[in-house]
């Protein structure tokens, strides 16, 4: 009987401020890095995370996440190419033209971004500092097939939960060569010589499976990426502002250039002659 | 970056919707369905813009609830970092807008880790730091979300100002300025205009294409006050959920200044 009293006379204010947990994460030096996730009171804790930011399911959610984009990247025989818009809207809002979508996760490896914002810049900030360990421990940098599994399982391990990220994984490394791997949130994993993601990604696909072939030279496989982005941006409503390109490189990645894709469209128009379905002057 | 902004903003074209539309259904006939929803929409607006050795972050001090005003002075800025209530010693500034009691609790766990860094190190954190901090803990919640738009001030290790703007669950990105809550899509293209000169271009410099775009400088303090004001009291007029007063922090490297301007309060 004691028990049970003492059961149900617990005083009220016992649960208030911070939990011991939360004081021991306070007082930490530095924020753990074990994986624990505050989650809402309830049985189904997936089904209100749906309710409340998936506009996907529920237009009306009162939490509306950065989604939308085009994203590529390919391999060629000088490296690999990554390009990315740089829009990132909620609902019909734009919320940003100025998004940086490749995520540098160390000197050799890059990510990039599609779906959650949140989701891609946590994980793989995440996944950089298991690189990092990984170098520690072994002596060596990690391949880019381990790195994405380490991202691949990790989403996986969440399956269900509501993250959405559909991302691509870029490096070169001494035993594998160029080495290109598309990871989403659903757990895919696949290594690959040419990917697009996201909204945009058809309209990207369309140029870039046009033009592509394993032996173009440095300039033309990056005015491809350029060009494919761009192509994309004219027609997704989801895609727009700067085309941000890197070219993974044997000694590291090297970025050519954030550039608004106005005046590029304006410059493929009228010195190539392109995109003749857009008049300059009202007819 | 990557902002994103809550439902009540894209709605220019059709209409606005309120918080309320949120609320539970409570249909007369029928079968009376609760669900969970543990969040409220407080409304109000606020900005921040990031000169050349200074950071401004100003929020409106209306909260509502609804069609209700429920307080006039409930500020949305607070310092982090300071040695006591009065925040005298901060080196940092937050806004939060959205939903109020999410947000006084994220300040809170801010401000707590950004002391709690000083004792233990002996030094202040560094904006960039705190930024890249302040994501992890909205990420903390990635699966039962702060329901709010934060914003965070302060001067980098260069002595530059510097803002970075934040979603709901911590995609953040370092920007020359951002409007949050529910005025931000009143308030933000008029900031890209002012602020980031975007979409203008030096008269006679050229003839169709060749015109040269006019580059962004940074604006000097007084400058950006007045836009800041310029954008609030606008705001106050279009926007039902803004207005009663405007309170800023500005953030420069002698410490963090507070001003207070009234605003109308119908």
């Amino acid at each position: 009987m004691d028990t049970l009293v003492a059961q149900y006379s617990r005083p009220a204010f016992e649960e208030e401020g911070y939990s011991q947990e939360d004081q021991h994460q306070l007082a930490q030096i530095t924020p753990s890095l074990s994986l624990n996730f505050a989650l809402p009171p309830l049985a189904n804790p997936s089904a209100f995370l749906r309710a409340t930011t998936d506009d996907h399911a529920n237009p009306d959610c009162p939490i509306k996440l950065a989604h939308g984009t085009t994203t590529l990247a390919f391999r060629f025989q000088g490296g690999i190419i990554v390009a990315t818009d740089s829009r990132a809207t909620a609902g019909n809002w734009i919320a940003s033209q100025t998004v940086k979508k490749v995520i540098e996760i160390n000197n050799c490896l890059l990510g990039t971004m599609a779906g959650g914002a949140a989701d891609c810049q946590y994980w793989l900030a995440y996944l950089g500092m298991q690189c990092r360990l990984h170098e520690l421990r072994h002596k060596r940098r990690i391949s880019v097939a381990a790195a994405s599994k380490i991202l691949s399982n990790l989403v996986y391990s969440y399956k269900g939960m509501g993250l959405s990220m559909g991302t691509m994984c870029a490096g070169v490394t001494p035993q594998e060569g160029p080495a290109l791997y598309y990871i989403d949130s659903d757990g895919t994993r696949l290594a690959g010589n040419l990917f697009c993601v996201g909204s945009g990604q058809t309209f990207a696909y369309g140029v870039l499976d046009a033009e592509y072939h394993y032996d173009l030279k440095e300039d033309e496989a990056l005015e491809l990426g350029r060009r494919s982005i761009l192509a994309a941006t004219h027609r997704d409503a989801y895609s727009g502002g700067f085309i941000n390109l890197y070219h993974v490189k044997e000694d590291g990645w090297v970025k050519h250039g954030f550039n608004d894709t106005n005046p590029i469209f304006w410059k493929t128009k009228l010195e190539k002659g392109e995109f003749s379905n857009v008049t300059s002057s009202l007819v | 970056m990557a902002a994103s902004i809550f439902s009540s903003n894209p709605t220019l074209a059709s209409g606005p919707n309120y918080s309320f539309s949120q609320a539970a259904n409570n249909a007369a006939a029928g079968v009376k369905e609760h669900s969970f929803y543990p969040y409220t929409d407080n409304g109000g607006s606020t900005l921040g813009i990031s000169g050349s050795d200074f950071a401004i972050l100003a929020g409106d001090t209306r909260s509502t609830s609804g069609y209700n005003i429920n307080s006039r002075y409930a500020p949305k800025v607070f310092k982090i970092g300071g040695d006591d209530e009065t925040g005298e010693g901060a080196h940092i500034v937050l806004s939060v807008v959205g939903f109020a009691a999410d947000g006084q609790a994220l300040k809170e766990r801010l401000d707590t880790i950004v002391k709690m860094y000083k004792y233990q190190h002996g030094k202040n954190m560094s904006v960039k730091a705190c930024a890249q901090r302040l994501s992890t803990i909205l990420y903390q919640k990635r699966f039962f979300p702060y329901y709010v738009h934060a914003i965070l001030g302060g001067i980098d290790d260069e002595g530059k100002g510097s803002l970075y703007s934040y979603d709901p669950v911590g995609s953040y990105e370092r920007e020359s300025c951002r409007a949050g809550g529910a005025a931000a899509s009143l308030i933000m293209p008029f900031l890209d205009n002012q602020v980031k000169n975007n979409n203008q271009y030096i008269p006679g410099s050229g003839e169709g294409h060749e015109l040269v775009a006019r580059k962004a400088e940074p604006l000097p303090k007084e400058e950006v006050v007045k836009i800041v004001r310029d954008a609030f009291t606008s705001a106050t007029e279009r926007h039902i959920e803004v207005g009663d007063g405007l309170q800023m922090l500005v953030a420069t490297k002698d410490g963090i200044e507070e001003v207070y301007f009234p605003l109308k309060r119908d």
